[in-house]
């Protein structure tokens, strides 16, 4: 037996490529199989026509993508209908405005973490990474119990008198930005902070010594040292925002659409499979083209991700 | 570690206006959901968000509700079966691929990231068309494989990171000492690597057990998990019960997030 296995792993051992292929085929592999073939299906699903019950025919089509645009009239003609066009736009508005938000709080949060002493640093980056694994749905459904009409921000702020009726605030744009800003704003702070901890503080006291104000020292310093951890806080940011499913769902309630509920609703109520298809489609390759600028213009795409985990 | 020297703290220059009360604002904002969520958990009345005092009451429940025990166990097992597949193939794509130096590197780091990159929603609209296009039956085994692609780069992230922080001294010194490939990996190598090796597979088990969306997408009937459920509730509408799993829910990743932290600057 043992001459037997080693006759079998004697090319592993000769050969260090045939190890390493042995070593990494498996997770890429696995990774190719059923994520990237999963991901080209769907490409060409949106190229074909829906089945009655959900499913596909299989007729190339470029319905879905007509269905995008434009409404079918009884006469046959073509005319435009910004309903889909518009949740798409809602969804980049929302997802930016939350960007922005996340890095007015985030970056001024990061200076301020990266200026403590070690333990504390250390113990107020342990907080921020605490809300960054736990669960999205359970953070998500916090804000229902704080937001809804009689809950508690309303409670207190009637109790502070600071106004007299329930606000109504669940269920609306503001309610969903809330919980957008609250699910990803630790994803913000983490890389700005690992990027303004390695800056070497006495360029700053240069600035100083050279009549730099503070303010001029952070715009002409701190900021441009800082932007690699800005950029791929931004990213993180951005990116999940405009996949959001369960905040727009649980917080929004339905008028508040975002793309993920509306390329949900294809494979629930509506059963427009190619359609779906292609939705995700148009919104994996709006995330692929800011990742491939941001590789040309940062570096390899993997270094947003090891600065953001 | 700081760059700045030793008066990094204490030096007056070294602090800008407005930035400590902007942290305080933003841990307040970050926190005070959570332990809302976690006191509302033990309240007595019958409504989720009116205070009636103190009480174990719908935790007990929980514990009593069938439907929650039957997500629950599914949660444990999609969790346990995605951490052990998706920690095996990272630790052993972390071993292909350290020190490696050949074309493809970065091409290979790209694929086994491409979970952290595409948006989850269209991982799972990819997964489910993919599962019945081949024609396999959505339950457990579905959900089970969608998870492990998912976790892998979870768990070979901090894999890599202990291997790239290994000095290679310690493998050159035991082949010094006559030691072949496989007495280095298995006595120097791989008692370095666990705490990593650990560390890794924890982040694989809480990102599994709090996966809603693609869960959403590739579980079939009966296969529901907790994450599931809570959703599949809160939608019918919100109630101390829900509340109670929650905070479970809330506290387990809490413990696991500690640990795994712990664990892996330990080590």
């Amino acid at each position: 037996m043992a001459g037997a296995s080693s006759s079998l792993l004697a090319p592993f051992r000769r050969s260090p490529f045939l190890r390493r292929l042995a070593l990494i085929g498996p997770a890429t592999g696995l990774v190719v199989v059923f994520m990237v073939l999963p991901l080209l299906l769907m490409l060409l699903y949106s190229f074909l026509e829906r089945g009655t019950y959900g499913g596909v025919v299989w007729n190339f089509s470029t319905s879905s993508y007509v269905q995008f645009l434009f409404d079918r009239d009884l006469d046959d003609s073509l005319i435009f209908n910004d309903a889909y066009v518009g949740i798409y736009l809602r969804s980049f508005w929302l997802a930016g405005l939350t960007t922005v938000i996340c890095l007015v709080v985030g970056f001024p949060t990061a200076l301020y973490m990266s200026l403590q002493p070690r333990r504390t640093r250390e113990l107020l980056v342990f907080l921020v990474t605490i809300p960054f694994w736990t669960n999205l749905l359970v953070r998500t459904y916090a804000w229902i119990l704080l937001l809804r009409r009689e809950g508690l921000v309303d409670t207190a702020l009637q109790s502070l008198h600071i106004t007299s009726q329930p606000l109504g605030l669940l269920y609306t744009d503001t309610a969903n930005l809330i919980g957008l800003v609250y699910s990803f704003l630790p994803f913000m702070v983490l890389p700005i902070y690992t990027s303004l901890e390695k800056l070497d503080f006495r360029l700053v006291e240069a600035a100083y010594d050279l009549g730099a104000n503070r303010s001029t020292a952070i715009r002409r310093i701190v900021l441009p040292l800082a932007a690699p951890g800005l950029v791929a806080g931004a990213i993180l940011v951005f990116i999940p925002c405009l996949g959001a499913y369960v905040t727009p769902e649980l917080l929004g309630g339905g008028k508040a659409l975002m793309i993920g509920n509306l390329i949900q609703q294809q494979f629930g109520a509506s059963q427009n499979w190619p359609f779906g298809a292609a939705l995700s489609f148009m919104l994996l390759a709006f995330v692929l083209i800011a990742m491939i600028a941001y590789a040309l213009r940062f570096g390899r795409a993997k270094s947003v991700l090891e600065r953001g985990r | 570690m700081s760059a700045g020297g030793p008066l990094r703290e204490t030096n007056p220059l070294r602090r800008f206006h407005g930035t400590g009360t902007m942290t305080l604002l933003f841990f307040l904002f970050l926190y005070i959901p959570i332990f809302v969520l976690f006191a509302l958990s033990f309240n007595a009345g019958s409504t989720a968000t009116i205070w009636k005092g103190f009480s174990f009451s719908w935790y007990a429940s929980v514990a009593d509700n069938p439907d929650i025990i039957r997500s629950a166990q599914n949660s444990l097992i999609v969790a346990s079966a995605a951490t052990v597949f998706s920690t095996l193939l990272a630790t052993l794509a972390a071993l292909g691929m350290d020190r490696a130096r050949f074309t493809g590197t970065s091409a290979i780091a790209g694929v086994i990231a491409l979970p952290l990159i595409v948006p989850e929603i269209v991982t799972a609209v990819a997964s489910l068309i993919f599962f019945v296009g081949i024609g396999l039956r959505l339950g457990l085994g579905t959900v089970i494989l969608a998870h492990t692609v998912f976790c892998i780069p979870f768990a070979y992230l901090p894999i890599k990171a202990r291997l790239e922080g290994m000095p290679a001294a310690y493998r050159e010194a035991a082949a010094d000492l006559y030691a072949d490939e496989w007495h280095t990996f298995r006595r120097i190598t791989l008692p370095l690597l666990w705490p990593g090796i650990l560390s890794g597979a924890m982040l694989a088990f809480i990102t599994s057990l709090d996966d809603f969306v693609t869960t959403f997408f590739v579980a079939g009937p009966g296969s529901s998990t907790l994450p599931l459920y809570i959703f599949t509730s809160v939608r019918i509408g919100i109630s101390p019960e829900v509340n109670a799993i929650s905070a479970i829910m809330l506290g387990i990743s809490i413990v696991f997030v500690a640990a795994s932290m712990f664990i892996g600057r330990k080590g």
